[in-house]
């Protein structure tokens, strides 16, 4: 595998996007950190960074990068390698990449001022986010037709994940208030990477704050060591059920 | 060596083959002619596992190509567009598929290598070439493997005279090695010397397919495009075509 | 005759000085141990006169319940274990000028109908109760319609088990002038328990994993408690019906729960909120029905609300107090308030100081549009700092419809304290 995602990386790492990309995190991240006076605040402009910016850029690059590289794509199939080789060789380059990016652009500056629980778990959902969302635009990529569609889909997905669903858990909160939610809203959590990801840090950020209403729930469940190994498992779900979408539609699609 | 049995092929709407067979053998250079959209590319296409048919069988050296790549360790191909990531290198590209094909330097066939003289581009990445030395990196490719089957798509369009000439010298060469090569080309004017089978598509059917002894036998005519143009005749939908293609034929001989 | 009758009446005097001072200055000491004449507390209490001491050497004594009336002091020497058995109080003081110091109370007795506890003061003045450590208590000091009682260095530890079935760490009820101070407590019920105590002080003790409040104050006026820590107890504080407290240097941190408190303030008057470190709590501050409270100095750090001010609560001034790293600033039930909030240094505060007089030109609202939400949908909870309820605050930011319009901070603090 690694024969063709290497150099899939080497041409990543060398484009201007993710150079431009990584220097924009690394930037704002410590601006953020040098501006506001206590970090806190700081780290609150990073969630949004990781929440909004990272599946935006990882969704919109990832489409990008796979329609440009479409002839690339078809002259590997015509070499002696699997369709599944070559598309999984694209995602390890392509989310290698955008780690990277990731890891320099935010996570030295978080390793250099808040190298804490917060932190570290800032530094998870930002590294889960983009796997998520590289791994969603490889199947948008592969289910549109064309370009254009491609990133048309990649946007509306964003803004279905990052907006809409929000709105609507909101709207389902209030339509049902009048009964027990808590199981639902764990549910409605996982549902949404965005969502589980956020949770996942407010967890360390706003505990206080959790332990109050939701309490029993938020922190028997995502506290404790099953939480943990839930957050990791959904989201390696939300990583590897697109992915394996887009290998089979991928095996069978004509180029 | 390739025998296709009874091949369809629907885009949607689009019929874009129907009812392919035929035979292809060593030390045949055939000909795949025909206008723009008749499905040449998709039968090329088909035969390197780009392109899943509806239905019908494929097969290379009696093996039935299904999903294994190893049949494609035995042909070399060189695509109509050659596009490569922007940033990889020139000689990455070369050591990249060398790589992938596990194939030991000195059984390499470089002469196209050294003809086109890409060895001192090497070092030069992709997007600064331009769109002809693009399809002699492709060329040069094709030929490195010293595969039994060539399948070339359009390969002389872009190129420089003195290009298709060494080209052209190449696929000669080839012949004599008693390899199967598969040429398409909407225009009819390099082919002429080479050729020793015709191929010749419309609307996803194919019209004919014979040797040029007897194409040139059955019409009189010792030059290819007469010859078709004789065969066509009275099919007004094509002849439009012929004209065009023969008008070519006249503009070569002008210069 | 004359003098021998005079001198005489000289000796007389001199033989009585000497026996008062035999017996007032020259107490005995009474040596109780294992190798000792006297084996047993008990005994030793029994035969000793006011104001003896007694040393209390290392061992094990199972006596049951020791009854002190008289003035005593008991010390224990390497730590000498009373033991009750599960099943008995162990000491039980009634009087005035008793010391006990250094022994190790253990498994005290529970009962259903009485307040069972390790050491138990019932209508008696200046007692002091040192350096003792009392584990597996259901009360461990108990101490009732006493004055003057100090008690310092105890180090208390429960099991914690249900809350009807774990009594307080310290507990007193209508006594005056305590000092409660440097005491470790845990895993008690209420870690310490004040009703109808007044002229008290509670300084620098650790009151930490008790199951309800780390503090609990009742009806218990002009007190002071300064220099505590409250950590990680089920409920925080809870400081109610009183007037004139000062609580001053405290800290409260980790008091989590739906219902737990830095402190939960209700019908509270005219009382100093000062110099207090509140960190990480669910709650920071809860006023319900308070009035006249001068909150000032406090430092405010990743409380899931800092605040929390019900809108009956009036002219209490909020200044000079640090809010950083908080989920919410305030929260509120109403939209009126009757409170005065000035020159606090609000981390959220996004405003700018034209005219550099180190505070911001526009008001601060500490009152978010989502706190308010929570207030109605608990479960709402999960979407905050979601993008979506970012750009809802925002909007309620420019246009107010939900939060109380006159809770504002006019002068915030550009920078944060030094406190």
């Amino acid at each position: 595998m690694m024969k063709l995602s290497k150099y899939v990386l080497y041409d990543i790492l060398r484009s201007k996007i993710i150079l431009g990309y990584t220097l924009f995190l690394f930037i704002v991240s410590f601006s953020m950190f040098q501006m506001e006076e206590n970090s806190s605040k700081a780290i609150l402009s990073l969630l949004n960074i990781v929440l909004i910016v990272l599946p935006l850029v990882s969704l919109v690059f990832t489409t990008i990068h796979y329609y440009n590289s479409y002839e690339f794509i078809e002259l590997m199939s015509s070499q002696p390698m699997s369709r599944t080789r070559i598309l999984l060789s694209e995602f390890t380059g392509v989310s290698i990449s955008l780690l990277t990016a990731f890891l320099i652009g935010v996570g030295i500056p978080v390793l250099i001022y808040e190298a804490n629980e917060t932190g570290f778990a800032l530094l998870f959902t930002g590294m889960s986010l983009t796997l998520v969302f590289t791994s969603i635009a490889f199947l948008a990529s592969v289910v549109a037709r064309d370009k254009a569609r491609g990133i048309g889909f990649a946007l509306l997905l964003w803004f279905y994940f990052a907006l809409i669903y929000d709105g609507l858990v909101l709207l389902i909160l209030f339509s049902f208030s009048e009964y027990p939610l808590e199981k639902l809203t764990l549910l409605l959590s996982a549902l949404n990477p965005i969502d589980l990801g956020r949770i996942f840090i407010m967890l360390k950020m706003d505990v206080s704050a959790l332990m109050g209403y939701t309490g029993a729930l938020y922190k028997d469940f995502f506290g404790s060591g099953t939480g943990i190994i839930f957050t990791t498992g959904i989201m390696l779900l939300w990583i590897l059920l697109p992915l394996w979408l887009a290998v089979k539609k991928f095996s069978k699609k004509d180029l | 060596m390739i025998r296709i049995e009874n091949i369809y092929k629907r885009f949607r709407k689009l019929q874009v083959l129907e009812d392919i067979s035929a035979t292809f053998s060593r030390g045949q250079v055939i000909s795949l002619i025909g206008p723009n959209g008749s499905g040449k590319t998709t039968l090329i296409k088909s035969i390197l596992g780009m392109v899943r048919p509806n239905c019908g069988k494929i097969l290379v050296d009696d093996q039935l190509i299904n999903g294994d790549p190893s049949y494609r360790e035995k042909i070399g191909y060189m695509p109509q567009i050659g596009r490569y990531p922007d940033n990889m290198k020139v000689g990455q590209l070369f050591q990249m598929l060398q790589n992938i094909r596990n194939i030991p330097d000195i059984k390499l066939d470089k002469a196209l290598v050294v003809g086109f003289e890409l060895e001192k581009i090497f070092q030069k990445p992709m997007r600064t070439l331009s769109g002809g030395t693009r399809q002699k990196v492709s060329a040069a490719i094709a030929f490195l493997f010293d595969s039994p089957i060539l399948i070339l798509d359009e390969p002389t369009a872009g190129l420089d005279p003195l290009a298709s000439e060494i080209l052209k010298e190449k696929i000669l060469t080839e012949k004599k090695k008693n390899k199967l090569i598969l040429i398409t080309s909407h225009i009819l004017s390099d082919l002429d010397e080479i050729t020793t089978h015709i191929m010749y598509m419309q609307e996803g059917r194919m019209q004919f397919f014979k040797d040029i002894e007897t194409l040139q036998e059955e019409t009189g005519e010792l030059r290819l495009g007469k010859a078709i143009a004789k065969i066509m005749r009275g099919e007004p939908s094509s002849s439009e075509w012929i004209g065009k293609m023969l008008e070519i034929k006249t503009d070569d001989k002008n210069y | 005759m004359n003098y021998t009758k005079r001198s005489g009446n000289v000796r007389l005097t001199l033989t009585i000085w000497l026996i008062s001072i035999c017996t007032t200055s020259f107490s005995t000491t009474i040596i109780v141990g294992s190798n000792q004449p006297v084996r047993s507390l008990k005994k030793a209490i029994e035969t000793a006169k006011d104001k003896d001491t007694i040393l209390l050497q290392s061992g094990i004594y199972k006596e049951g319940p020791i009854i002190i009336t008289r003035p005593l002091t008991i010390i224990g020497q390497n730590d000498p274990v009373l033991d009750g058995e599960n099943k008995f109080e162990i000491l039980l003081i009634s009087g005035r000028d008793i010391t006990i110091k250094g022994i190790h109370f253990r498994n005290s007795g529970y009962s259903a109908m009485n307040d069972y506890a390790s050491i138990k003061l019932v209508d008696a003045s200046n007692i002091k109760l040192e350096n003792n450590i009392i584990t597996g208590a259901y009360f461990a000091i108990h101490i009732s319609n006493t004055s003057y009682a100090t008690v310092r260095n105890n180090n208390i530890i429960g099991n914690p088990r249900s809350e009807q079935l774990t009594g307080n760490a310290i507990h007193l009820w209508k006594s005056n002038h305590a000092l409660i101070e440097k005491n470790h407590v845990q895993g008690h019920r209420d870690g310490i328990y004040f009703e109808f105590v007044t002229f008290s002080t509670i300084r620098y003790n650790l009151s930490e994993k008790n199951i309800r409040y780390g503090l609990h104050f009742m009806f218990s006026n002009d007190d002071t408690y300064l220099g505590n820590t409250f950590r990680n107890n089920g409920a925080g504080v809870a400081v109610m019906y009183s007037k004139k407290v000062k609580m001053e240097n405290n800290h409260f941190e980790q008091n989590w729960g739906p219902s737990a408190y830095g402190i939960l303030l209700k019908e509270i008057s005219d009382s100093y909120i000062v110099h207090n470190t509140f960190l990480k709590n669910t709650v920071g501050i809860y006023f319900e029905g308070t009035s006249r409270i001068e909150i000032e100095k406090n430092i405010f750090i990743e409380n899931g609300w800092a605040l929390k001010v019900q809108a009956n609560c009036e002219e209490n001034n909020f200044h000079h107090n640090n809010f950083t790293g908080n989920s919410f600033d305030v929260g509120t039930n109403g939209s009126i308030s009757l409170n005065n909030f000035h020159h606090n240094y609000w981390d959220k505060y996004e405003g700018y100081d034209i005219n550099k007089d180190g505070m911001g030109d526009i008001a601060y609202h500490p009152v978010s549009m989502y706190s308010m939400i929570i207030e109605q949908n608990p479960y709402a909870l999960m979407l905050f700092r979601s993008f979506t309820v970012q750009l809802l605050d925002k909007a309620e930011k420019a246009i107010p419809s939900l939060t109380p319009e006159n809770l504002i901070d006019k002068k915030p603090l550009m920078k944060s304290l030094k406190l």
